[in-house]
Formats: C-alpha cells, structure tokens, sequence
C-alpha cells in the first residue's frame, strides 16, 4: 500500500533532469509542457494517495514508501546494519494537506509562468530550477524522517539562492541570493544540532519511532525544549522570521512567479510545517512553544509596521508575508496547529494571487515596481484588478473569505492562551487591512502617476496568465469552507482531518492514557475556557475593526490622496523609521557583517604575511643553505675528486722520471733489482 | 787438482762481470757497452767451467759452448741494430735514444 | 803454488785489468783490441781449467769471430768525438752500484764451502776433452745442438735484414 509516494517528489526530479540537460534545444514551447507536465503528474498522484489515504479509518491514516536505503550503518562488528537511513516517505493527514497545496498551486504558477517569463532570457534554465524545487519541496513535506526532510530543506533553499539570483548579472540580485542562502544557512546549523541531538539520544530520526518516543517520556523536558528551540531558530531561518527574515524583502529581486511560489506558498511554510510534524515533541516542551508564540507575534507586528511604509509593491507583500507566517507560528506556538495549518493554506491562496497579481501589474507597466508610479489602473487592467479585490478582501479576514475563517481561528486561540498576544496579533491585523488598502490604493485608484509612454503600452495579462490568476481568486474567496468553526455551524473539516497527525497516541506505542488533554499550555485544553459568547465578541470586533480600515483606506486614497502625503509630513520621522525597516541589514551589517570582513581580512593578512612568509621563509633558508650545499660540492666533493686526480698527477710526475728513456737507467734499476733479491736470498737462507 | 780453490775462480768471474756490468751501465758509446756484455758473458762462462771442474761434470763446459753461440748470435743482431739505430738517428750515444722519455 | 795456479793468477790480473781497459778507453778501436786481449786471456784460463776444446772455441769465436765483427762495425760507424767525450752519466752511482754487486756477491762466495774435487780418474782418460766434449754434445745434447744450430741461421738472417737500408 502506498508504495508509489516517492513517485511524487520523482516526477518534477525527472522534468529538472530533462529541461536541464536538453532544455536548451527545445522549443519554449516543449521546455513549458515538460515542466508543467510534471508537476500536473504529481498532481495527480498526490490526488490519488490523498484518496487512497482518505479510506483508511482515521487511527491508522498512514501510508509510508520505503524506496531504497540511503546509508546503511553497519555495526561495529561489520554484521548487518544496526539502524539504516533510508529514503522513507510518509503520507499521513499533514502532508496529504501539504502535498495538495504545493502540488497544486505549483501547477498554477508554473502555467502563469509560461507567460511571464516568455521574454526573459534562459528560459529553460527557469523551469528547470522551478521543478527542481517542486521536486525538493515534494521531499520536504513527504519526507518520512528528518534527514530525508532536510534533503529537502536544503534542497528548497539552493534553489531559492538559484532562482532569487535568476538574472545573476546584476549585482543586486546575485546579493540578494547570497543573503538568503546565508541567512538560510545560520538557520540550518541549529536545525542540525538539535537532530543531531534527537538521534544521540533516541539512535532514530524517523518521525513514527521519533515522536513515539519523545510522547512516551523517552527524554527530559530540558533536552526537548533545547532541541525545540534549536529546531524552530532552524525554522527561522527557513520561514523568515526575527531575527532571521532579513533575507525574504531581498529576495524579491527574483522573478515574481519565484516570488509567489517560494517566498509565499511553499518554501517558506516549511518552518511551519516542520514544526507541526513535531507537534507531540513540542507538546513535551512547553518553555519552546512559548518562544515560538512570542517570536510569532512580535514578527507578525513588526513586519506588519515595515510593510506601510514601504513603495515597492513585492516588498510590501514580501513584508505581510513574513508577517502573515508570524501569525502561523503564533498558532503554533499557542497549540493551534491546524489553525496553523489552515492558515497556510489559505495564506498560500490569497497571497500566492497578490504575488501573481502584482506581477501582471509589473508586467503590464514593464517592469515598473514602484507604487508612487502607479494609479489608476482600475479601468486599464479590470481581470487583474478583480482578482486584487479578491486577495485584498482575503488578506484583510473579511468574510466569508478564506482568510476570515483562518485569521479568526488564529485570533481566538491565541485569546484563550493570552489576551496580550491577542492584542499583538489583532493590532497586526488592523495594520495588514491598511496597508493592503494602501497597496490597492496607490497601484488601482486615483489618479495615475504613470509616465507617459508606460501608460501608452499598458495591456492586460494574456491568458495563460489569467486562468492561474482566477484559479486562485476562487479559492482565496471559497477556500475557508474546509474549516468553518463549530460556533459558527460548520463541521471544522479540516481540523478533524488534521486532528491524528498532532496527537500523540497517534505515535504512542500502546500507551494510551497520554492525552492532549493533559497538556496545560494547550489552547482550549480542559474545555473550551472560552465562551462562546466571547468567541462571536471577538470576532464581530475583527471584523469590524478590519471592515472601517477598508473602507477608512478606500476613502483616503480614492478621494483625498493628498492626505496621505501630508501624513507622511506630518509624522516624517516616524515613516523614515518604517520606510528604513528600523535599520536592521545597515544594523546586522555593522555589528556582524564588517566585523566578519575585519576578521577575513585578518586571515588575508595571516595568509599573505604569515603563511606567505613561512613559506618564503623556507625558500630562504632552502637559499641559504643552498650556498653550504655549494660550498661542500665545489670544495669538499669535488675536492676529493680533483684531490684524487692530483694525486695521481703529481705521483706521474715524479714517477714519471723512472722513465728516463735511457737504456743505462733501466739496466741499473735491474741491477739493483738483482741485488736486492740476492741480499734477500743470502740472509734467508 | 790444480791447487787453484773454486772460490778464487769464482771471484775471478765476479771481478770480470762487474766490470763489464760498470761498461754497460757507464759507458754512452752503444758499441762499448755490448763489449761490456760480451765481457759478462765470458764471466758467466768461466763460471760454468768452474763448476764443471769441480763437479766433474762436463755440462757445464757443453753450456758454455751454447753461451758462447748464443753470444755470437747476439752480438750479431745486435751489432745489426745497431747499424740500424745509426742509420735511423745518426748517433750511436746511447743517450740519445730516448724515445720512450717520459 | 804450483805453476798452473800461477799461470792462472796471472792470466786473471791481465784479464781483468784489460777488462777494465775495455771499459775506459775512449778510442773504441783501443776497446777492441782490449776486449781481444781479455778473451785470450780467458781461453788461457779455460786451458789451465782443462776446458782444451772450450778454449779452442773461445779464440775461434770471440777472438777471431765477435771482435773482428766489432772492428767492422766501428769502422763503419763514425766515432763522434772520441777525444774529448764527455763527462759519462751517473758514474759514480753506477760504479757504486757495479761496485755494491760485486762486494755482496763476493761475500757470499768467498766462504762457500769447498767441495772436493773428482779424482783425477775422470780427468785423465785416455779419451780427452774434445773427445768427451764431442760425445756428450751429441747425445745428450744432440737437441740443443740442433736448436743451436737453428739459432744461429736465425742470427744470420736477422742482420741481413735489420742493417738493410731503406729505399
């Protein structure tokens, strides 16, 4: 059962390999087709599973693929394996959810972007990076353990560097890649420890054992709060937030279907998604959940007041994305994980639509990002501006839209934990409703800013764009019926489907007195403490509040824009404050970045003088006693030599006179020759 | 038999061999030094007869007839290299057949 | 003394003194005739010695053969300055040497131990020396006879060929 899982992350593996390695001949036209084929395929078979998933009864929703062995450890003795890594894949209620969406509005974006990146250069190169992604992204979420997940995870983030630094010639862009791999990367070493501690300590990374174990008290609170922590700053990295989220507003120097795949729908929900994974773990580990609530919140602020002051229109949607997974952690971290979880989705829809949206306005302006040179684009672009109504109205939590139902979901659980992070997370969704408004203000209404000859070339989206573009519209407007609250009269589809994979006598083996119940820090534990009298309170007043910034928004930049201009004016000091993100990269970049440089340079300096200088040192002495070696051999070896033929020579020259040439010489020299061998016979014998 | 003792004979060659022996070693002239050999030759002659006599043996006086054919025969050729030596570097002072000087 | 050891010293000191002459006269012909004296000299000594046909040989040969040989040869040969000949080389090393020869040698035969003569019987028979002479030179020696008389046809050959002149 289940044995094709891996099928799914394989099929956009196989549209990488081929539109990377031919991908250059084919026509654009064949190098689209394979790519979206692809992630159609995958589609397709994650539909099937997810069916297949959905007949099992709800205890044992599980299906898992074993594909191969990755590393067989062997024991020490060299018998068979005591434990292996293998390429397991696990589909179980949370990444059926996942799977669907990043199958799904991939699909989307990779049909918008057979229209978007038609002019751009390397084409090929783009839907090879894009599925490649989906390929990665697919590992991710089906991975069965954590190191096949973080294959993926590392795998999401080189191809977030190669796709933000798509257009490698410009220098900004290139940067900006080389911020997020970076960043990412800070983020991954923390991620690492903490699973390198997890399997120190229980010998498994898969997530059944794992959690199994983590449930049935297998380890101390202390060391799952630091493996926690250490797991989600590995999430902060991946899912942009403080300090961590410096990264994403760059990265919208990458091409905008890049933008509204991966910074908003997929890559960056992957911190969200690896923490509901571990939901029975954080469980244990009240200290951790509590971090990820605050960081959560704050982020979810924070951003939110960047993203008013800011003209490029990626960036401000960059900034409400990171504050929108700000809003996912919080759920998280208050125990809401399918609030979180629905938060996603939903969040996937609308701003995946504004990032589309707002490519068409790029598109049409050509390539003009800046919202002061916008206005007036209602009547000139009326698909693309329907489709904005519809991710503004979303994004903002009015209902019935899918938005509403996921942020007011995320509203009361975070009341029920704590009514100072409600206030957190409501002010955050004041701001959000007004600087949509702003956004929709400046690029549709008004008066148009444009210059002239861009106003003369503005031309609605072609088709294969639009179809994507309304796609998404509908399900920002309709997808919240999966989840509608019990208060109010829905049957919480999604949270129930959900429900096994966040439990943890889903994983405990045979122990089944554990339950969430028992967990204090839960949200709505011991009954629901909340009222729901309460519940319609907070609710009405959301939607409300939300309601009069719309229409607050809409009166200010329909019909008094000047007022804005003069508010900026007026509280200059503060916008220069926002409009400079609170200076945090000129802050990063003074406090670590330079002292970084410093230190390189040092070791340049190290390089150059010490190194260099041992090593030029070793020449001179290599010199030096070269001229002892020069010495030894001209005086002391050839010495010998020459000492030997002079020798020679001068003994020849004495000797040389025996040989006088005359006769007399030699017949005294026989003579006495003769004498001394009769003296000698005389005195022997 | 004669009284005379062989020693005396003896001397007598010794005496005769030296001398020639002083010929040949001192003398330049190439012609004198082969009489100083032939004087040599008749030493070691009156030697071989001395020990004849004593011995009672006659081969001692038979050698001496071959010394004195071979002497002949040596002083023949070598009287002709001589002649030859002359004919080739016109001097006949041994001390200027020094060809293999060195 | 009887008299044939008389005639015996006698003929040794003129031996040896016309020896000496032959190695000191400056006139070549003057060392011929020396040498001619000193070899009849010797073949009166072999007489004494009762080598008779020794003798006989002795003048035959060297007197009459070798020295007129020599009397032909420094005739033919032009004696370069027989007057005023210069001093001769290394001669009072050579003497010396000569000399060093001839005291060791003598001392070592001075004292040699007399052995007795043969009785005259040997001596004395009826056949005489030639006689004797003649049978033992044919056949014991008969082979060194024959080489003998080869190396002398070598040695009549050989300066015909060596004094040759050169064309």
């Amino acid at each position: 059962m289940g044995g094709y899982l891996h099928l799914i992350p394989l099929a956009p593996a196989a549209g990488f390999l081929i539109n990377g390695l031919i991908g250059r001949k084919l026509s654009k036209r064949l190098v689209g087709l394979v790519a979206c084929g692809a992630v159609l395929l995958s589609f397709v078979l994650s539909v099937a599973a997810v069916m297949e998933l959905a007949g099992m009864p709800a205890e044992h929703r599980v299906l898992e693929t074993r594909a191969a062995t990755w590393i067989p450890f062997m024991d020490a003795g060299g018998g068979a394996p005591s434990l292996a890594l293998d390429w397991v894949f696990v589909l179980d209620p949370l990444s059926a959810v996942m799977v669907l969406i990043v199958t799904g509005v991939g699909f989307l974006i990779h049909v918008y972007s057979i229209g978007y990146m038609h002019e751009e250069p390397g084409y090929w190169r783009y839907f090879t990076y894009l599925n490649l992604f989906m390929a990665m992204m697919l590992t991710l979420v089906l991975g069965g353990s954590l190191p096949v997940m973080f294959v993926g995870w590392e795998g999401v983030g080189l191809c977030s560097y190669l796709l933000i630094g798509y257009y490698y010639w410009k220098t900004d862009c290139a940067d900006a890649g080389r911020k997020a791999f970076i960043t990412n990367r800070i983020g991954d070493l923390a991620f690492v420890i903490g699973a390198l501690v997890l399997f120190a300590h229980f010998g498994t990374l898969e997530f059944g054992p794992l959690l199994a174990g983590a449930t049935s008290g297998g380890a101390s609170t202390a060391l799952l709060t630091t493996v926690g922590i250490c797991l989600f700053i590995g999430a902060c990295g991946k899912s942009a937030q403080v300090p961590l989220y410096v990264w994403l507003p760059d990265a919208m120097a990458g091409p905008t279907p890049v933008s509204a795949l991966i910074h908003a729908a997929t890559m960056v929900t992957a911190g969200v998604y690896m923490v509901c994974r571990l939901a029975p773990m954080y469980a244990m580990a009240p200290v951790a959940l509590t971090l990820i609530a605050v960081v959560g919140a704050a982020t979810a602020l924070f951003a939110a007041t960047i993203g008013i002051a800011q003209n490029d229109i990626k960036k401000v949607l960059a900034y409400s994305t990171v504050s929108q997974l700000g809003y996912m952690f919080l759920a998280a971290g208050v125990g809401a994980y399918s609030a979180a979880i629905f938060h996603l989705m939903t969040h996937a829809f609308f701003k995946a639509l504004l990032f589309l949206g707002s490519g068409a306005v790029i598109h049409a302006l050509h390539h003009e990002q800046d919202m002061m040179k916008m206005g007036g684009l209602k009547k000139k672009l009326p698909v693309t501006y329907a489709v904005f109504l519809c991710g503004w109205v979303a994004i903002a939590g009015m209902p019935p839209t899918s938005g509403f139902f996921s942020k007011d979901e995320i509203l009361w659980k975070s009341y029920l934990w704590s009514p100072v992070i409600w206030a957190v997370a409501a002010a955050t969704a004041l701001i959000t409703a007004f600087y949509m408004t702003r956004l929709m203000g400046l690029t549709f209404w008004g008066k148009s800013r444009m210059d002239h000859h861009t106003e003369a070339h503005v031309h609605e989206v072609p088709g294969v764009m639009k179809w994507p573009l309304v796609v998404l519209a509908v399900l920002s407007l309709v997808g919240g019926f999966l989840n509608v609250p019990a208060s109010l009269g829905g049957g919480e589809r999604l949270h129930h489907w959900l429900e096994p994979a966040f439990s943890a006598k889903t994983y405990a083996a045979g122990e089944v007195h554990h339950e969430e119940a028992a967990d204090p820090h839960a949200a709505g534990a011991a009954g629901h403490a909340g009222s729901a009298a309460t519940e319609y309170g907070l609710m009405a007043l959301a939607v409300v509040l939300g309601a009069g910034m719309l229409l607050f928004g809409w009166n200010l930049y329909n019909k008094h824009p000047e007022r804005a201009a003069a508010w900026r004016g007026r509280f200059a000091g503060v916008h220069n404050v926002l409009k400079n993100k609170y200076w945090v990269d000129e802050l990063y970049d003074a406090v670590l970045i330079q002292p970084f440089y410093q230190l390189c340079r040092i070791a340049a300096w190290l390089d150059v003088k010490v190194v260099d200088g041992a090593v030029n040192a070793v020449r001179n002495v290599t010199v030096g006693t070269s001229y002892f070696s020069v010495f030894w051999d001209t005086w002391i070896v050839d010495g010998l030599v020459n000492l030997v033929g002079r020798v020679f020579m001068g003994s020849s020259s004495v000797l040389r006179r025996v040989q006088t040439g005359l006769t007399q010489s030699y017949a005294s020299a026989m003579v006495l020759g003769v004498f001394v061998m009769i003296c000698i016979y005389m005195y022997v014998s | 038999m004669n009284g005379i003792p062989s020693s005396h004979i003896l001397v007598l060659s010794l005496i005769l061999f030296s001398v020639g022996l002083a010929g040949v070693l001192i003398r330049r002239n190439i012609i004198i030094m082969l009489m100083g050999i032939e004087l040599m030759l008749n030493a070691a002659n009156i030697n071989f007869v001395a020990f004849s006599r004593q011995l009672g043996d006659l081969a001692g006086q038979v050698f001496a007839v071959f010394t004195i054919v071979v002497a002949a025969g040596e002083v023949a050729v070598g009287l002709a290299i001589l002649i030859a030596l002359f004919s080739n570097k016109d001097t006949i002072n041994i001390d200027q057949i020094n060809i293999m000087k060195g | 003394m009887t008299g044939s050891a008389f005639i015996f010293y006698l003929l040794s000191a003129v031996a040896v003194i016309s020896a000496v002459m032959v190695v000191t006269r400056r006139n070549a012909v003057h060392s011929a005739l020396f040498l001619v004296l000193t070899f009849f000299c010797v073949a009166g000594i072999y007489v004494v010695l009762a080598a008779e046909f020794l003798a006989a040989v002795q003048v035959l040969v060297y007197a009459g053969g070798i020295v007129v040989l020599y009397l032909f040869v420094i005739m033919l040969v032009p004696q370069h300055a027989p007057l005023k000949a210069p001093p001769m080389r290394h001669m009072v090393g050579a003497l010396m040497l000569a000399g060093l020869l001839a005291g060791a040698l003598i001392t070592f035969f001075w004292d040699a131990p007399e052995v007795a003569p043969v009785p005259a019987a040997a001596a004395t028979t009826p056949a005489g020396n030639i006689e004797t002479v003649g049978m033992e030179l044919y056949q014991r020696y008969l082979l060194p006879f024959e080489v003998a008389s080869l190396l002398l046809l070598v040695a009549m050959i050989a300066p015909v060929i060596l004094a040759r002149r050169r064309i």
